[in-house]
């Protein structure tokens, strides 16, 4: 096994608030590693700073050996790494069908291109639709973004991550707001749109952790308490006492 | 055949309607009016490449369209002095080419920054190249502005572009490839990226893309469009002046733009259309025209952000899933559309009495309005005209509810339909 992503001594400071205090961390290639942890430890901060959004500020994170801490979101991304957010973020105004391929547009090569035209390219018309298929949404195409339910926009959000076919996937909070059987629906699809590869995903739903994790980092205050497997996590007296509490049945 | 058709059967339509309107219309002000539109069509939709489609709003995009009528009047008289000849009709190309290298230039700082501070940049550029031509007098020749003749050179085909009818068809056919190029463009991956970073900038960076990168794109693309426009304009008047790069420049075309509604390809189209032939008919009836033109750009503004085709295309989703929800719309949008018309009769009464009163005729008291004989100094005019207003007024506060309230319900029965 060989490590994907790796994070020393990280830390992040919003003016005198330290919210991440010095995170060492290490993603292997290939699993499913859960980050969970209280409202306000720093889970999204996290993946704000690993995906180029805020800047660390001291420590270092690596992708594949490259650091990536001082990148731009858009250089991350191209190296192959997508993320999804948790208040949703899309593209209200488009169609679902534009949504996703805005996500593949630059994987597939076509890049700034104004000299061909974009529904002529079979290679991304093909996978935009095969994505629909996945994410169930086929019919809906056409329709606007902006106007779908909640849950459709959630799992129009993990499309459009995972549209560009990136080796990483940071999902960050996927099935929040959802109803039992749409979290059902998304947790199958999460497992099938990351087999072979790396995902990195925050969840509150400990069914769905523990059910998906192959490894679970707690984080605390901006430090991470522990990091293991789902049975030692669950076990762990220090992680029950500050996070899973009377929840760790 | 019929898919061929479907798909280019709009385009065929525009380039009959360009060729035969010279035909309909023969008199010499529909002439010189028609070229006037081809050329801010081109323009107005190059500027909503920026605005529209890149949600970059630029106040000083007049310089692309004057630089290049300028560069194109210096060619134009080089050529009559013995420089090297370049055929007139593909003058064009030569002004695109002046807007495309400004445009990287200047937009390559500009577009660092999206939102108010690209307004600011750009209102800054427009008021520097307006001094600029009172400054370097032997470029821009001051307030006069430079002459030039079209008609240099040898006359390929017999093109002598001496009458304006020769003019009007460089224009149309100019007009009809940069709209089908322009169109093309918002259908390639930029020009779909160059919507998402409008609507989502974040989004469009963690899906790979520099969003300074494509505004930078949008920017220039734009600005090679504006060029060619100003080309055309300074063979078209055979004149540049200092107010082709200026502010009045500028304005007129945010104003074509926002009221035909940017959020739609034939908004830049039909906002100069109505614009460009208001301003010449409308100017003859009345002097308070620019007063009107204000109005109904703040309307526009706060009612119908969308602009006209934006009003249009509100519906698009209702006579998408089922043409029936719209019938419920019609007797609310009458309602509101009567108290409105109202309320403008009334206004546009008052407006031109005052007008008339204060600054055409100081002291005289009989004048028409519309058509109909009045006196100014009798006290029932300002009655009724003050009366319309207020049932306007009243009515539009009646009924306007009414409207929001039923395009709600038909969107609702939309959402229903598409939640399945
Ligand atoms: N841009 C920011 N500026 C200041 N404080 C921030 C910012 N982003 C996050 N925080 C703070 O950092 C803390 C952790 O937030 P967050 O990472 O969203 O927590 P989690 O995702 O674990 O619930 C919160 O107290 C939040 O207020
Ligand atoms: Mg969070």
């Amino acid at each position: 096994m060989s490590t994907v992503l790796k994070m020393a001594d990280v830390s992040k400071s919003f003016g005198q608030a330290e919210i991440i205090r010095g995170i060492n961390l290490e993603i292997e290639k290939g699993e499913r590693h859960a980050i969970i942890g209280p409202n306000g430890a720093g889970k999204s901060t996290l993946f704000n700073l690993i995906s180029g959004k805020y800047k660390v500020t001291s420590g270092t994170i690596d992708f594949n050996g490259q650091p990536i801490h001082n990148r731009r979101p858009f250089e991350i991304n191209r190296l192959g790494l997508a993320r999804s957010f948790q208040v949703t973020n899309i593209f209200p105004r488009m169609s679902v069908f534009e949504n996703v391929r805005c996500g593949l547009l630059w994987a597939t090569g076509h890049r700034y291109s104004f000299w061909q035209l974009v529904d002529r390219q079979k290679d991304v018309q093909e996978r935009t639709k095969l994505i629909l298929e996945q994410l169930n949404m086929s019919s809906r195409a056409d329709v606007p973004a902006g106007l779908l339910s909640y849950a459709d926009q959630r799992a129009l959000e993990i499309g459009i991550t995972m549209a560009g076919g990136g080796e990483v996937l940071l999902l960050d909070e996927p099935t929040a707001g959802m109803s039992h059987s749409e979290t059902d629906y998304a947790v199958n699809l999460i497992r099938d749109i990351t087999a072979g590869k790396t995902l990195l995903i925050v969840e509150h739903d400990m069914g769905v952790v523990f059910d998906l994790a192959d490894r679970i980092s707690v984080l605390v205050y901006g430090q991470i308490i522990a990091t293991d497997t789902p049975e030692k996590i669950r076990k762990n007296a220090a992680v029950q006492e500050a996070y899973l509490g009377t929840e760790a049945h | 055949m019929k898919t061929l058709l479907r798909k280019y059967g709009v385009w065929v339509a525009a380039a009959i309607l360009f060729a035969v309107l010279p035909a309909v219309f023969t008199s010499n002000f529909a002439l010189t009016l028609l070229c006037k539109m081809g050329v801010l069509i081109i323009f107005a939709i190059a500027y909503n490449m920026l605005l529209g489609q890149g949600g970059m709003l630029s106040f000083g995009h007049a310089i692309y369209f004057g630089m290049a009528g300028y560069c194109s009047i210096h060619l134009l008289n080089g050529m009559a002095e013995g420089m090297p000849y370049f055929p007139v009709s593909l003058f064009p190309l030569f002004g695109a080419l002046v807007g495309l290298v400004m445009g990287i230039a200047i937009g390559y700082v500009s577009t660092r920054r999206a939102g108010t501070t690209f307004a600011m940049i750009s209102l800054g550029f427009g008021e520097m190249v307006t001094a600029m031509t009172l400054i370097f007098v032997t470029f821009f020749n001051g307030e006069d502005g430079i002459q030039a003749d079209r008609w240099v050179g040898p006359e390929p085909f017999g093109i002598t572009y001496g009458p304006q009818i020769e003019v009007y068809y460089l224009i149309a056919i100019w007009c009809f490839l940069a709209m089908i190029a322009m169109y093309a463009i918002t259908k390639t991956p930029f020009g779909r990226m160059s919507n998402a970073v409008r609507d989502n900038p974040e989004r469009a960076e963690f899906v790979g893309y520099n969003t300074q990168r494509v505004r930078w794109l949008a920017f220039s693309l734009s600005a090679m469009f504006a060029g060619a426009a100003g080309s055309l304009h300074a063979i078209n008047y055979e004149h540049i002046g200092f107010e082709s790069v200026s502010a009045i420049q500028s304005g007129a075309v945010l104003f074509m733009v926002f009221i035909g509604g940017a959020g739609h390809f034939l908004g830049p189209i039909i906002g100069t259309v109505l614009l460009v032939f208001l301003d010449s008919t409308l100017a003859d009836y009345t002097e308070a025209w620019l007063l009107y033109l204000g109005l109904v750009f703040v309307a526009i503004i706060m009612f119908a952000p969308g602009g006209l085709a934006g009003l249009i295309v509100m519906h698009e989703p209702m006579w998408k899933t089922d043409v029936r929800l719209l019938r419920k719309l019609f007797v609310p949008y009458l309602l509101a559309l009567g108290s409105s018309l109202i309320l403008l009769i009334g206004a546009i009464g008052i407006i031109e009495m005052i007008y008339f009163i204060t600054i055409i005729a100081v002291g005289r008291v009989d004048m028409h309005l519309f058509s109909i004989p009045i006196k100014v100094n009798e006290v029932t005019p300002w009655l009724v005209c003050t009366a319309l207003i207020a049932v306007g007024v009243q009515g539009c506060r009646l009924s306007y509810p009414k409207v929001a309230e039923s395009w709600n319900d038909a969107m609702i029965a939309v959402k229903a339909r598409i939640a399945g």
